[in-house]
């Protein structure tokens, strides 16, 4: 292979792509170097097994990743917003949207979610830590070298270009030659094995280790919607794993999966890909919901209205969430009975969906309702989430389905579910528990502007594509001729993605404004909230809670606060603790490169690259950890300099 | 480290509770994984182009011994698990190597299935129908010989410390993933090879 | 958002899929618009729940030290928010399964007339179109007349498109494995946009036709110009068609369908048996991206004929 097939060349945009990735790494090795700050990031960071900082890793790369597919996306709407735009050619254009599709859904809205309940899940039940925290280590650096192992692809090799479905016979070496469908399959595969361990981390995590007297129905929302997800991860994603198997098997070894010859199947794929996908939807919206339940009833100052229907909701999303999958190609030719059924599923959800809206609602009525930042996410979800869900019905009506399928209709219903739905709720997330975290609040001047800027241009950004659905325009369509009349909504749409640009550019000021001006927050609980985790210090201590807190009902810190009763009366005592461990980290790296390996078909460093990580495995099997103690001097010193010598 | 007496030893400690739990989660994905193998298989099986189908190459005799070899390990493992809860360490670690060896047959002579087949013009680019059959077994068959290493590791554990909390629990786990291996291929005999002579 | 509706008020004609010219797209028409309303419905009453609960209960000076109620839930009200979305989806399930069964069939009053057939595949970027009953073929354009039922039987020669004309009914996909049949009529005479509307690649963008319906006797006339005069399709030039990324219109009058056959009809899964029933129908699979790699070894060993 020669240097000029290996990087991507010939693109300005691309070169300047590279030479600011250059400058940046080395930026960064040099800060580091510096300021002699290499030994805390491994100390602290890289080894670390604490699911608080492994959550806040999480966020970190979420973030960067909404920034790396919002460019995607402005560069998509720069291209589109006039006829016969220049700027981008059609295979940059196919690698951008592809890329804009996986990096969202997949490096940017989980791990996002994924940071989220890292960080607030085992602090809601009252736990240490989760269940196997080196395993939630590695489960972090899996899904980290996979993101790498994606996001280089648009330097080295070329990125996919195939969609983010990546449909057969398109993604077929035969259609897409180059190694961008490699670097799809095993990225995602990657990545892919450390959700599912997350997955069953956080059921254990969940059932086996909640505080004395949390029950199952008296456990926050936001932990019951977490349990719920992983279910889901656990039954799907081995669907998707199996999916981008055989896609690697057909490109890299020659076998007849989906191919066009030989009795291989194109549909089987795009069966396949939406009996994981759709599921997929869920894994990120259902945390969501459990977000919003926790916020709106923490601003209304009441509790959530309709407990168990919301808890029999979800559980009912679920089960449904496997019954829809042909509902992504109607059009596919499966016949009128075949279209029914899963018509009828698909709408089958607006009911429990309904019945979650109305519960929110319900829980502002008669509430005092305090409207801060986190409360404007939540609350700007429920009317726009409202039409994301009403164009949702619309599009699962087979037949008329037949004339939204693949048009930007249906572009604008996904928006209008995932950014209400998954978006704002991380966000809302991310300034509801941000002081947990840090141990002060965002500034909130700045948090509404940002807002407002956000949830506006959102509207202006998707709203128009509605009606470009209807006009006939296709989605994936990197260029249009004048006589179509799609340019004047197009620009409107370009214009809203500005505005909402400028509206993430704030969020991020903000976090840069907050820290270093934003007063420190002695309390733990700044919102006067409702679940265990604002009952202890901020920032959170190592431990979570010096002792273990018992429960007897739900919310119980609020019913606490209000009784003015101690969540527990015991003494303070040692705490055994789990040791840091490099190891994860260097599985993470081992599989970055066996993924590398085997995008460009190298075979003896694969081999070497594998054989490395089943090495890993073996000396992960041998370590022998018995942890650590903290004594309970130290325990008592830490919770009086948190708590500004109160306690 | 709290230590509850009464359980058995794998079962000893809450984290040993957690982790047989968390494994027998981890089972359900992988039954989740398997289940999309099959499917894939079942759809695929009838597409066999220009290639050779399953009526034409499977063959009883070298199956059937791949079916034996692997039940019988299924059962010693389960020996193993019961001489470890008598606290026996050599006659755990000796019906472990044993399930190992049992193990390492069948993985030769599901090799030598593959040669054969090779040999006999399928190979994983022949057909829909070759490229899923491999997929399967050579899953299965991978699945074990992630089995054997795993195996391994876990015998020289019992070796240097004994049984403890540590080591049975490990040993407990593997039994189950070997149990589950073996489950696999009762399906693989009945639904692939079975089913393909009929 | 005002703006829009603003937009949908003064120009409805502009929404190509509300302005149909037949009757398979005017039963979608009328679906989405039937549906559009219902949804309207829904929307308007979580609006003003949402506008009252938002601006009665928000915190004032004057409320101030008011500590809300604790309220588990209302099983009645909860019922009541799962019924009406259940009768909802009841309603809209019946009309979903009616307007389905009714599109895939040959739209209602022109059931009597024997279907014109026209296969439509697409290779690469392009869309073929061959007549089998007038014996021609045509390129990037298809030509029907008026008040006849068409069946347009789909297939692809390579990635998975979707044929859509939107004027006169919804998209169906065209595959390489089996065929997928659209039953459509033009009850008005003129030009309509078709496209592929499924994403395939560097030319995706530019992947469309005209659709021209025309008179019965204006048809006939066309028809019976293009066998005068156009030139026949050979086995040879369709293969150097098929390997070009784009072309303008072209018009043959002979169809590829003798020396291709398209594949058979529906689903696959699982049937098959004989050896040749199963294998892809074309003859060749264009190059990569139809640029200068003609793969075409493969030419004529995988077709043996049914």
């Amino acid at each position: 292979m020669k240097w000029d097939e290996f990087f991507v060349t010939g693109d300005p945009l691309i070169y300047g792509a590279m030479v600011s990735i250059v400058l940046v790494s080395l930026a960064i090795l040099f800060g580091l170097t510096y300021y002699k700050k290499w030994g805390y990031l491994w100390r602290e960071w890289l080894t670390t097994v604490d699911h608080k900082k492994i959550g806040v890793m999480y966020i970190i790369c979420a973030l960067l990743m909404l920034f790396r597919g919002g460019v995607d996306a402005l560069l998509m709407r720069a291209q589109t917003a006039a006829p016969e735009m220049k700027f981008l050619d059609a295979q940059h254009y196919n690698e951008i949207f592809t890329t804009h599709g996986v990096i969202m859904i997949l490096f940017m809205a989980m791990p996002f979610i994924f940071g989220l309940m890292n960080v607030i899940v085992p602090l809601q039940i009252g736990a240490r830590d989760v269940a196997f925290p080196k395993l939630n280590a590695i489960s972090f650096w899996l899904f980290f070298a996979g993101a790498m192992l994606f996001n280089i692809s648009f330097i080295i090799g070329g990125s996919p270009d195939a969609g983010w479905s990546a449909y057969f016979p398109l993604a077929s070496i035969e259609f897409s030659p180059t190694v961008g469908n490699n670097y799809y399959s095993l990225s995602l595969q990657i990545s892919g094995i450390g959700t599912l361990l997350t997955g069953v981390n956080f059921i254990v995590t969940i059932l086996k280790m909640r505080a004395p007297g949390m029950t199952l129905m008296r456990m926050p929302m936001f932990t019951w919607s977490v349990l719920i997800t992983c279910l889901i991860i656990i039954f799907a994603f081995p669907v998707l794993t199996i999916a981008l198997l055989l896609m690697m098997f057909d490109r890299l070894f020659g076998s007849q999966f989906f191919t066009m010859a030989n009795g291989g199947m194109d549909m089987l794929w795009a069966n396949l890909f939406w009996v994981w996908g759709h599921p997929e939807v869920y894994i990120v919206i259902l945390p969501a919901f459990g977000i919003f339940s926790e916020i709106i009833s923490t601003f209304a100052r009441k509790n959530l209205y309709g407990y168990t229907s919301m808890v029999m909701s979800m559980v009912v999303i679920s089960a449904l969430s496997f019954l829809v999958w042909a509902h992504h190609f109607y059009t596919m030719g499966q016949g009128a009975m075949v279209n029914g059924f899963f018509s009828i599923t698909t709408m089958a959800i607006a009911v429990p969906t309904g019945v979650k809206i109305f519960n929110w609602l319900f829980t502002l009525h008669k509430g005092r309702i305090s409207f801060t930042t986190p409360m404007l996410y939540s609350l700007a979800f429920i009317p726009i989430f409202t039409i994301g869900g009403v164009t949702g019905v619309m599009l699962a009506m087979a037949s008329a389905d037949y004339q939204y399928h693949n048009t930007m209709f249906l572009v604008a219903h996904f928006h209008y579910v995932l950014i209400p739905g998954a978006v704002f709720a991380v966000i809302a997330g991310f300034h509801y528990w941000f002081p947990k975290v840090f141990g002060f609040r965002l500034n909130e001047r700045l948090g509404k502007m940002a807002f407002w800027f956000i949830a506006i241009s959102f509207n202006v950004t998707f709203f128009p594509m509605f009606f470009l659905g209807l006009q006939g325009m296709t989605r994936r369509t990197y260029t249009y001729s004048e006589e179509t009349g799609f340019g004047p909504l197009n620009l409107l749409s370009m214009i809203g993605a500005i505005g909402l640009a400028i509206g993430f550019i704030l969020l991020v000021y903000n976090i840069y404004w907050s820290t270093r001006y934003q007063p420190r927050d002695k309390t733990g609980d700044p919102w006067d909230a409702r679940a265990l985790e604002w009952s202890t210090p901020s920032p959170v201590p190592v431990y979570n809670f010096a002792v273990t807190p018992k429960v007897k009902g739900r919310d119980a810190f609020w019913f606490a606060k209000k009784n003015n009763e101690p969540l527990s009366d015991e003494k303070i005592t040692k705490i055994h603790m789990p040791s840091n461990t490099g190891k994860p980290f260097v599985l993470g790296v081992a599989f970055f490169f066996l993924g590398f390996f085997l995008v460009f078909s190298w075979w003896t460093p694969s081999i070497i690259a594998g054989i490395a990580v089943l090495i890993i495995l073996a000396t992960m099997s041998f370590e022998r950890d018995h942890g650590y103690y903290i004594p309970a001097e130290e325990i008592v010193q830490t919770e009086q300099k948190l708590r500004g010598d109160t306690v | 480290m709290k230590i509850d007496a009464t359980q058995p030893l794998e079962y000893g400690t809450e984290e040993n509770r957690n982790r047989i739990f968390g494994f027998w989660l981890f089972l359900g994905a992988e039954i989740a994984l398997f289940a999309t193998l099959f499917t894939v298989y079942f759809v695929l099986v009838n597409r066999y182009a220009s290639g050779p189908s399953g009526a034409e190459i499977f063959e009883l005799t070298p199956v059937l011994l791949e079916t034996f070899l692997l039940l019988t390990s299924s059962f010693t493992i389960g020996l193993a698990i019961h001489a470890m809860r008598l606290g026996l360490k050599k006659q755990t670690m000796m019906f472990i190597v044993i399930t190992l060896l049992l193990g390492a047959a069948f993985l030769g002579i599901e090799i030598y299935e593959f040669f054969t087949y090779v040999h006999e013009g399928l190979t994983l680019s022949t057909s829909a129908f070759a490229s899923s059959l491999f997929t399967l077994l050579g899953t299965h068959g991978a699945h074990v010989a992630f089995g054997l290493l795993w195996g391994s590791v876990i015998l020289i554990q019992l070796k240097k410390h004994g049984l403890d909390h540590s080591t049975a629990n490990k040993s407990f786990i593997f039994s189950l993933y070997w149990h589950f291996l073996d489950v696999v291929w009762i399906f693989i005999f009945s639904f692939v090879y079975l089913k393909g002579l009929m | 958002m005002f703006l829009s509706v603003v937009l949908l008020l003064s120009g409805c004609s502009s929404l190509t899929v509300l302005d149909p010219k037949g009757p398979a797209a005017r039963t979608l028409s009328d679906t989405i618009i039937f549906s559009i309303l219902m949804m309207i419905g829904v929307l308007v009453v979580v609006y003003v729940l949402y506008i009252y609960m938002l601006t009665k209960y928000r915190a004032r000076k004057s409320n101030e030290g008011y500590e809300p109620p604790h309220e588990e839930g209302n099983i009645w009200l909860e019922i009541t928010w799962t019924a009406i979305p259940i009768i909802i989806v009841a309603i809209l399930s019946v009309v979903t399964v009616k307007t389905t069964v009714a599109v895939e069939n040959v739209p209602e009053g022109y059931e009597s007339q024997k279907p014109l057939v026209i296969y439509a595949s697409s290779s690469n970027w392009k869309w073929h179109f061959s007549y089998p009953e007038e014996g021609i073929e045509t390129v990037n354009y298809v030509n029907i007349p008026t008040h006849r039922p068409i069946e347009f039987r789909l297939y692809s020669f390579g990635t998975i498109t979707s044929f859509w004309i939107p004027q006169l009914h919804g998209q169906k996909y065209a595959m390489s494995d089996m065929i997928t049949k659209l039953n459509m009529v033009a009850e008005e005479p003129g030009s309509m946009m078709g496209r592929n509307a499924n994403f395939n690649g560097e030319g995706f963008a530019h992947m469309e036709f005209e659709a021209l319906a025309m008179s019965a006797p204006e048809y006939e006339k066309w028809v019976d110009d293009v066998k005068a005069t156009a030139p026949e399709l050979t086995e040879d030039e369709f293969n150097k068609l098929l390997n070009t990324a784009h072309v303008g219109r072209m018009t043959f009058s002979s169809t590829h369908l003798e020396f291709s056959p398209p594949p058979e009809e529906g689903h696959h899964h699982g049937s098959g048996g004989d050896h040749s029933s199963d294998e892809s129908p074309d003859t060749e699979h264009d190059g990569h991206h139809g640029q200068d790699e003609h793969d075409n070894h493969d030419e004529q060993d995988s077709h043996d004929g049914h």
